[in-house]
């Protein structure tokens, strides 16, 4: 651990410290006891922070602060959804697809290319209209984990077609190891530091496509995510009202967790890269 | 030869790729309980008062037949099939009925490509100067200092980039309208393009910051990895000077991949100025698909996603096919 | 002319400095092959760096300094460490070692040409003006101008290494380093890069430093040679007669290793291995493999005298006329 933190470039560490930021702020704090932040009227409407009231209310008396709370787990809740379906199914089709060969690859990668190439977002905007907000929290990110895991599959296909030809991979199968215990004990070692920044960038991309979809209000209609709060606030004038108190703290939340989170993600592959160049 | 087969190979990827999306299009909305056709009736009903049962029953028809859902699921599949993706005809518009889709995406789709061809183009060209600069000379303080910013913006959505601007730029400062209001029906061109050009510096400022975050980090680390090959050390040895080096060995040996990706990037145009138009009210087809979304403008869905589907699968064939022009080494082998 | 004064060179690294070349001084002369032969790790590289001037941390030098003098065009120059890079490509040039990627991947080799070289007579040459010099200077040395028009990757291992050589001597330098030349390329391919190497000596008359592991390499073109070992020269001479007689143990190992023509004797290699650079040893360095060593050798380290005329070498057992017994 401590040669690792030594080792650990500035962005990384920066990276680390926002992620446990972020898991603490939307994990560990809503165990405290508090107001349901999605009912009306719970205080006065439009109050300024203040001592109860940490970040005010909003124009419908809900509590900014616990509906940030709630909105960020939930955002990241739809995140780790979202990006364990993509990374799960993406290595399962690319290991698929590089190791069986022949016809099934070719069949594969074919599905596999009409997805990367499928414009996600109107295809998304298309499918959660005709659920007209209706959708859960679950239906969401299934919708989204429906495109991501086009390119995860790709990139795993390449890195096991690559893999096929080493040595060590060809004793394995030739001395009579099976197909999933030779993936499974040599394959996905080699995947597991690919898998883990895609996963991280799949959690900011899915965050990322919920927030698109609540500014054209097609999320979930009565879930508070970082998206629906912002579009709440806009959809109520909080910017021609001046509120920042309202609109600000999601925006600011939202930039401080992609640029944390980014961090993260490029500060894990220069570690990587570093540690392999040694 | 060789080539051809290539050539063939790429241009059946290409079209299997457009069959596999649009039919998926053409499955996803029959999937969901929602009828555009007695929504529309409805509409109809609402807005004309009674009708009688023939009436509605003739309305009924003709409209199935224009919405492409007369007959059995495979004749609405084939004729999708012809008329839409062979004819680009897309039945007329239910938000402004009887106009034809393909009219309407015709008097939006000007204002897409101006606003997002504009800015990729410069996006690219500024963030690959620039991230040429940090990735060749990459202990310089500027080089690090540029590289900061990009990875700072990059990675912020578009949607929130977009309501920054608008809410700095637009309410606070005041310098540029908060929403688009294009006279498009000006006569003077004076008038008409000094309002465009007005009303689209903040949509474009947002998918340039984007943009050129992405370009300057993607260039950069291919840049530097490139600055440190033998190659480019042995030039150094040659004698040859620092300016000549970045230009005629890492930069041409960088920009192939980059190439390759500007032309994936003016394929997702439709995707990418989706966002911000919405936000800026920017009268593009991703306005045009938002207000389609609205008013369950059934035909005007699927023409924009078709269109949309072909533009992304082009460009990445085009993409595949300029490489070997660009690459000596793809082209001889 | 190559003149190195006290050279030492270090890598600065977390736990100290490396001593890679350790108080080197010796002349290189006009008009002669000079071969620096040595195992690998032993700094030849290191001293091939500093020869060229390519000091880039954490390679620094750390005393003493290299200069390059000569006449070119009737014209006397001087360079030493720190502005010898000022001199590349027109004084001074520079072999790699024979690989694909030191070439520019995507430009046909003409650019290459193009690139590295200036125009006769200012700037009064057009594009193919140079052009037809170069072509003219490619059939001079048997090579075809068609190279000109080929991408790296088009060439053989061998015609890619010959175009580089021609790329390297085009502007007749003074001196040319060579950087294990021939090392990834099959014999008789090498055989004819030595030839090429050789002849082209011979025409210009200039120097040409050879760097190679391969004492073959040495056997068949140095004039001279110098043996380093951990840092250091311990022995430097004429080519014919170091192999005839070599004076230090280590040379004298190194020469009995070598495989000969009718010796059917089992050879054996050097027992031990290279000292630690980071922690060498104190006195001299081959002491600890030395079958020769006394106690003195483990703390005094050997100066580099000369022990013949013409002859050098760091030994205690050499000093004032001293034989190895081997």
């Amino acid at each position: 651990m401590k040669v690792f933190w030594s080792n650990a470039g500035f962005r990384l560490k920066v990276g680390i410290f926002a992620l446990v930021f972020f898991l603490v702020l939307g994990y560990i704090v809503p165990l405290f006891p508090h107001v349901d932040p999605i009912i009306y009227n719970t205080y006065p409407k439009n109050l300024k922070p203040n001592a109860v009231n940490w970040l005010g209310t909003t124009a419908l008396g809900q509590d900014i602060f616990w509906l940030l709370v709630e909105s960020l787990r939930n955002s990241i809740l739809i995140g780790l959804i979202v990006a364990t379906i993509g990374t799960t199914v993406g290595i399962f089709i690319g290991l698929l697809s590089g190791f069986l060969g022949g016809f099934w690859d070719r069949a594969l990668m074919v599905l596999t290319d009409t997805f990367v190439v499928i414009p996600s977002l109107p295809i998304l905007i298309l499918m959660t209209s005709l659920m007209k907000g209706q959708a859960g929290i679950l239906l969401l990110a299934l919708t989204l984990g429906l495109f991501a895991w086009a390119w995860p599959a790709r990139q795993v296909r390449s890195m096991a077609l690559t893999l096929k030809e080493r040595d060590f991979i060809q004793t394995a199968w030739f001395s009579g190891e099976g197909a999933i215990q030779t993936i499974f004990t040599e394959i996905l070692p080699f995947v597991w530091t690919w898998a883990l920044s895609n996963f991280m960038n799949a959690v900011l991309v899915a965050i990322a496509s919920e927030s698109s979809l609540a500014v054209l209000g097609l999320s979930p209609a009565n879930l508070p995510t970082l998206g629906n709060m912002i579009q709440w606030a806009r959809e109520r004038n909080a910017i021609l009202l001046k509120q920042w108190n309202w609109i600000g703290p999601p925006v600011i939340l939202t930039i401080l967790l992609f640029i944390g989170l980014f961090l993260l993600i490029t500060g894990y592959n220069d570690y990587q890269t570093r540690k392999r160049g040694r | 030869m060789k080539a051809w087969k290539y050539i063939g190979l790429r241009l059946i990827t290409w079209a299997l790729v457009i069959w596999i999306g649009v039919t998926f299009v053409f499955i996803i909305p029959r999937l969901f309980p929602s009828n555009p056709v007695e929504n529309m009736i409805s509409r109809i009903t609402a807005m004309s008062g009674t009708m009688d049962a023939i009436q509605v029953e003739a309305l009924r028809r003709q409209l199935r037949v224009q919405f492409g859902l007369d007959g059995s699921l495979w004749e609405q599949y084939t004729t999708y099939i012809k008329n839409g993706l062979f004819g680009f005809n897309f039945g007329p518009s239910l938000m402004n009925y009887p106009t034809p889709v393909g009219e309407i995406i015709g008097r939006y789709l000007p204002y897409t490509l101006f606003l997002s061809v504009t800015s990729v183009i410069i996006a690219w060209t500024i963030g690959n100067f620039i991230g040429l600069l940090a990735g060749f000379r990459k202990n310089k303080r500027s080089s690090k200092i540029l590289e900061g910013i990009a990875i700072t913006i990059y990675p912020i959505p578009y949607f929130i980039l977009a309501l920054v601007l608008q809410i700095v730029f637009g309410f606070l400062l005041g310098w540029f309208p908060m929403t688009a209001n294009i006279l498009t029906t000006a006569k003077d061109r004076g008038v008409f393009f000094a309002s465009l050009l007005r009303n689209s510096v903040l949509p474009a400022l947002s998918l340039l910051l984007v943009g050129t975050g992405w370009w300057i980090i993607s260039m950069k680390s291919l840049s530097s990895s490139i600055a440190e090959e033998d190659f480019v050390q042995y030039a150094r040895y040659r004698g040859l000077s620092e300016r000549r080096i970045g230009a005629s060995y890492v930069l041409r040996n960088s920009i192939i991949s980059q190439v390759t990706a500007l032309a994936l990037s003016l394929g997702g145009v439709f995707n990418g100025s989706l966002i911000t138009e919405i936000v800026f009210n920017y009268p593009g087809v991703g306005k045009l698909i938002q207000q389609a979304i609205l008013s369950s403008d059934y035909n005007m869905i699927l023409g924009t996603i078709t269109i949309s589907i072909i533009a992304i699968a082009t460009a990445t064939l085009v993409a595949d096919l300029i490489y070997p022009f660009i690459d000596p080494r793809i082209r001889y082998s | 002319m190559l003149k190195l004064e006290n050279l030492s060179a270090s890598y600065q690294t977390l736990y100290g400095d490396v001593d890679v070349v350790k108080n080197v001084s010796f002349e290189i002369y006009e008009n002669e092959i000079f071969g620096i032969a040595g195992e690998s790790g032993c700094g030849k590289t290191t001293l091939l760096k500093a020869l060229y001037d390519i000091v880039v941390y954490p390679l620094v030098i750390k005393g003493g300094r290299v200069v390059l003098s000569g006449v070119k065009d009737g014209k006397p120059f001087e360079y030493q460490t720190g502005n010898i890079r000022k001199a590349w490509w027109n004084n001074i040039s520079y072999i790699p070692q024979a690989a694909q990627s030191v070439l520019n991947p995507i430009t046909r080799l003409k650019n290459q040409f193009l690139d590295s070289i200036t125009p006769e007579n200012g700037a009064k040459e057009d594009k193919a003006q140079t052009l037809k010099r170069v072509e003219d200077y490619l059939v001079e040395l048997d090579l075809s101008p068609d190279v000109l028009n080929a991408f790296p990757f088009q060439l053989s291992g061998g015609m890619r290494q010959r175009a580089i050589i021609a790329l390297a001597t085009f502007m007749s330098p003074s001196v040319i380093l060579a950087d294990e030349p021939t090392t990834a390329l099959d014999v008789v391919v090498q055989r004819g890069i030595l030839m090429m190497l050789t002849r082209l000596q011979r025409q210009n008359k200039n120097t040409l430093v050879i760097v190679s592991h391969d004492m073959g390499v040495h056997y068949q073109i140095a004039d001279r040679i110098g043996i380093m070992y951990s840092g250091s020269f311990v022995e430097l001479g004429k080519t014919a007669d170091i192999f005839e007689d070599p004076v230090h143990p280590y040379t004298i190992m190194l020469i009995g290793a070598l495989p000969r023509i009718g010796d059917t004797r089992r050879k054996t290699g050097i027992p031990g291995r290279p000292p630690d650079l980071k922690n060498p040893p104190p006195g001299c360095r081959f002491a600890p493999r030395c079958p020769h060593a006394f106690e003195r050798c483990t703390k005094e380290v050997p100066a580099f005298i000369e022990v013949m005329p013409g002859r050098f070498a760091a030994c205690h057992l050499l000093e004032n006329g001293g034989r190895v017994n081997g």
